[in-house]
């Protein structure tokens, strides 16, 4: 951990100290347990301790993955036949998203703020199977930017799966990001799970006519409410190899996808939005089960279309304001950020899935508890295993 | 920094009279800043009458110095009035590529519009010269927007916010979310005082943006309330509310 021992003054504990000990105090506890027990008591206490804002908050995501341990609940019926898929097991990836980082010397805050959520993912244990960066590693997609990213990410100690945001990639359009993490559209399999990675901030040219700069291009995605910009699309291109991928994957494969953007349209202004958002979920209503993870919303943001479930991801740089309209009603809020507390509404967190494709979405709040969006409370459509709504809602 | 209207409200153009016998003038017809300019140079009037003339004629070309005194362009004797004015007018437009500033912060960041008031038009109020015309309630309207655009250019730029860690207001605020005007002034229960709506502002600048806090009075401030409060436009006020 590259955390300081923060400094007592006049005897009051910083909350991060109290945050270390308590959660040095909790392995000492867990430590002593046996295997029911820890899985009972990490269960129960912590997700009643979190649903009632009891405890003070862990930077720690022991609930999932302590769950993630126990066989799955006696789904099958006494004397019936095991289904397939419980046959594959339970896992975990972690992520890391929309860091925005300028070159240190500008802006330390950014940069430290991702060093937090690297020393988070690499304190998990186990450790995740991988861990998902979900774009906008830098803030105005400058090489400098995006090599220091890509310097700190090494010392992620898991495999690290990357994805693209319009952050990284509209300075060069994509050159510098290409040559450091590869190629930004790609699939792969882990534990009978299919995965794929899209680049879904291709926006139409608007700058040639306007004859922008790449500097000016930059500036004008970087703004989240500059309407000078296009939408967001995955393109013709990206939608037709997803076809092909998609063809040779069996539609009883649990399907997950990344995408920066949310792969539904939200609210346009912000291009919390794609526009070809319809076409790319007709290429996967086939799978019985699909989980989208995306990024660039800055915030706990839920939604389901059919079969296929969406969670965004926290960023470690700043949080957005919800939308001010179309906000999915599935979406339990993460309440308004207190701009007095520079980590408040930012975190990172995990993604468990299960055999048969639902995922449990760990939402780790830096300030707060963590809130778990279960695969149960969507594929119940918000009536089972809701989380706690905060109390005050956004202006 | 107050954004003031650019010098082609009072450009006037003075061409060479005599054999060519043309003339134009540019002022007075600045476009409305309602309308995103584009790049669009400013109306070109062709006038029937020159009200004075810079003259600087040699053998077959003639010289003609727009009313700033400084834009000039040398044609060929006989050239048309409008390709004279769309030559100055251009090369003015080059040499003040931020003239177009209105419609340019309109076109990137969505200004909610201020009240028309076009139901005043026509309306007297007992005074003699009292009659409320078009013209008046769209001078209404433009000037009050243009001090909210100029507050969306400071709002959207860290430079201009004096930022040292690049960092601007729609970096939290998209078109001023969550800046909640409308609540101050309020006991801000992390300061412990009543703060109002600049002390946040300045709040804000003193420590995300980590600049120098504005004064009161400085133009950059009144432009940024402009802004905010022109974007929760519609909200009731609710000083005190958490």
């Amino acid at each position: 951990m590259s955390h300081e021992k923060p400094k007592k003054l006049l005897g009051v504990k910083s909350i991060e100290t109290r945050h270390y000990e308590e959660r040095e105090e909790l392995f000492r506890a867990l430590k002593s347990l046996d295997r029911r027990a820890f899985v009972k008591v990490s269960a129960a206490a912590f997700g009643a301790a979190a649903g009632s804002g009891l405890l003070p908050p862990h930077s720690f995501s022991t609930v999932s993955i302590a769950h993630a341990a126990e066989p799955p609940k006696p789904a099958v019926a006494p004397g019936g036949a095991k289904p397939a898929a419980a046959t594959k097991e339970k896992f975990t990836f972690a992520y890391i998203s929309d860091s925005h980082l300028y070159e240190k010397k500008l802006n330390d805050r950014f940069v430290n703020q991702l060093l937090r959520a690297v020393d988070d993912v690499n304190a998990l244990t186990p450790q995740p199977d991988f861990v998902l960066y979900g774009g906008d590693l830098a803030q105005l997609g400058h090489p400098s930017e995006l090599s220091l990213g890509a310097q700190i990410l090494k010392n992620v100690k898991a495999p690290l799966r990357m994805m693209v945001g319009e952050h990284d990639w509209y300075l060069d359009l994509g050159e510098k990001w290409r040559s450091l993490f590869g190629e930004p559209t790609y699939s792969f399999d882990h534990k009978g799970v299919h995965f794929v990675t899209l680049n879904s901030v291709v926006e139409a040219d608007f700058w040639t006519k306007r004859g922008l700069t790449p500097a000016q291009r930059m500036g004008t995605v970087a703004g989240l409410d500059n309407g000078v910009q296009s939408s967001f699309t995955v393109g013709k291109e990206q939608r037709d190899w997803l076809k092909k991928d998609l063809d040779q994957v069996p539609a009883a494969t649990p399907l997950v996808v990344f995408s920066h953007s949310p792969l539904y349209k939200l609210y346009k202004p912000w291009n919390f939005w794609t526009d070809d958002a319809e076409e790319v979920q007709a290429l996967l209503k086939k799978f019985k089960q699909v989980v989208v993870i995306h990024g660039h919303t800055h915030q706990l943001l839920t939604n389901r279309i059919g079969n296929i479930h969406f969670h965004g991801m926290l960023s470690t740089a700043w949080p957005w304001p919800y939308a001010p309209e179309g906000l999915p009603g599935l979406t339990v809020q993460m309440g308004r950020p207190d701009p007095f507390n520079p980590h408040d509404g930012l975190g990172d967190g995990t993604v468990t899935v299960s055999p048969d494709g639902l995922a449990d979405k760990l939402y780790n709040l830096w300030n707060r508890n963590p809130v778990t969006v279960s695969g149960a409370y969507l594929k119940s459509a918000g009536k089972a295993d809701v989380p706690t709504a905060p109390k005050l809602k956004s202006y | 920094m107050t954004r003031t209207p650019g010098p082609i409200h009072s450009l006037a153009l003075f061409v060479v009279t005599g054999s060519l016998a043309l003339a134009a003038a540019c002022g007075g017809s600045a476009p409305p800043p309602s309308q995103p300019a584009g790049g669009e140079p400013p109306h070109v009037q062709a006038a029937s009458s020159a009200p004075s003339a810079t003259t600087s004629a040699t053998g077959d070309t003639v010289d003609v110095l727009l009313c700033d005194g400084k834009t000039k362009t040398t044609v060929p004797k006989g050239t048309p009035g409008t390709s004279i004015a769309g030559a100055l007018m251009a090369e003015w437009i080059r040499k003040n590529p931020d003239a177009h500033w209105e419609g340019a912060e309109r076109e990137r960041h969505t200004l909610v519009p201020a009240a028309d008031n076009k139901d005043l038009v026509g309306q007297v109020n007992g005074q003699t010269y009292g009659l409320i015309t078009a013209d008046d309630v769209l001078l209404w309207k433009t000037e009050t927007e243009r001090v909210a655009l100029a507050g969306s250019e400071v709002f959207h730029n860290g430079d201009k916010l004096g930022s040292t860690v690049g960092v601007s207001c729609d970096m939290c605020h998209p078109h001023a979310a969550n800046t909640h005007p409308e609540t101050y002034p309020k006991f801000q229960a992390q300061l412990g005082r009543v703060a109002l709506l600049r002390d946040m502002i300045n709040w804000c600048i003193e420590h995300p943006v980590r600049g120098t806090p504005f004064a009161a009075d400085d133009p950059r401030m009144r432009a940024l309330e402009s802004y905010i409060l022109a974007q929760r436009k519609g909200k009731t006020l609710e000083y005190g509310k958490h």
